[in-house]
């Protein structure tokens, strides 16, 4: 039994080392807002956590070249997006794109983004201690009508 | 001598009463619309948006009044918009499931502020991916400003970067089946709180 937790212990060890070495900005739950035919533009929506301070500094696609970060922002009942040069990413902070907040514009579509579909997205990250990583995501395309996945309210169930 | 007192007496009792008597009257429940309790903004009375005139998808011009019968909610955006106008429209469909059996007496309407991008055939596939119900209006530069200024909303095409974003009011315009508006609600308020907004309306007077 000994040598058995201690194997486990190593291949832990190892594993932890691994994931060091990696790219240590993770992205999760990446997803595009459908599009209906002639919508020039939607919206990608993700969590990001970054192991040590960084930026979210930029974006592309090959579904289109006109990519950019965006902010939206309510200010007394009027809504207002404006392109970010960055989003902060605090060390070991779960960021958030979502409705309401950030999100990664994909403008000049051709055609529409359908549902069930997925959008190659290279992120750009500017580490604050001067290095750099871009990550590749698979987005996955839900529907137009679908709300952010960190929605605090379950919907009512009535019968 | 009060006889000489009398005349300035009645005249002050003269117009005591008639400063109270309308008092009585409104107290006596002769007042047009129920005093409501809202979960938005209570507008009842509002001297603005007071109709419209504006083009469905389908090229014909329609108005407040065709949805007599019905309660409208009304809101602005354009279809470029991935965050604020999905979510309102989201929270929309909610609203009419919610309200059940009374769903169908809600007309839900998309009015966009960026004719130029959202021409008709975008506009409904845009409504239709929330609900087969939900309609889509517009007019030219002219009839979106003058619609607007109806309805006291702020909108302004803002570029950025490559293109332009739209930066316009989040609220919901609710009538009553009269054609009179009655609750603003806001953006971040729940389909809840909006849905029992909506039913007391459908259900007053």
């Amino acid at each position: 039994m000994k040598n058995l937790s201690r194997s486990i212990f190593f291949i832990l060890g190892l594993a932890g080392l691994a994931t060091w070495a990696q790219a240590q900005v993770s992205v999760q739950q990446a997803w595009v807002r459908a599009s209906v035919p002639q919508q020039q533009a939607t919206g990608a929506f993700m969590l990001i956590t970054s192991a040590k301070d960084s930026r979210l500094v930029g974006a592309t696609s090959s579904l289109t070249p006109s990519v950019e970060v965006h902010e939206m922002a309510m200010q007394d009942n009027v809504m207002r997006m404006r392109q970010v040069p960055a989003v902060e990413l605090p060390a070991g902070k779960t960021v958030a794109l979502q409705p309401g907040g950030y999100h990664v514009m994909l403008m000049g579509l051709k055609q529409p983004v359908v549902a069930g579909d997925t959008v190659p997205l290279t992120l750009s990250f500017a580490n604050h201690d001067g290095t750099s990583e871009t990550v590749q995501v698979r987005a996955e395309v839900r529907p137009l009508n679908s709300s952010a996945n960190t929605s605090a309210k379950p919907a009512e169930h009535k019968h | 001598m009060t006889d000489s007192l009398r005349p300035r007496q009645l005249r002050r009792r003269e117009l005591l009463l008639s400063t109270l008597a309308p008092g009585v009257w409104l107290l006596s429940g002769c007042q047009k619309e129920p005093v409501a309790a809202f979960n938005g903004i209570d507008v009842t009375g509002a001297e603005y948006a007071r109709g419209f005139t504006l083009t469905d998808p389908d090229g014909r011009v329609r108005t407040l009044a065709d949805f007599k019968g019905q309660a409208v909610m009304l809101f602005f955006g354009f279809t470029q918009c991935p965050d604020v106008c999905p979510t309102a429209l989201a929270r929309a469909t909610e609203i009419r499931t919610l309200l059940g059996a009374d769903g169908a007496r809600l007309q839900v309407i998309f009015v966009t502020v960026d004719p130029e991008r959202d021409a008709p055939v975008v506009l409904k596939a845009y409504t239709q991916a929330f609900d087969a119900s939900f309609l889509g209006l517009y007019g030219n530069v002219q009839q979106t400003a003058d619609v607007a200024k109806e309805f006291k909303v702020y909108y302004k095409k803002v570029p950025t970067g490559a293109s332009y974003t739209m930066d316009h009011s989040a609220f919901s315009y609710v009538f009553s089946p009269t054609g009179k508006l009655r609750v603003v609600l806001r953006h971040e308020q729940s389909a809840q709180d909006c849905a029992s907004d909506i039913r007391q309306i459908l259900h007053a007077a």
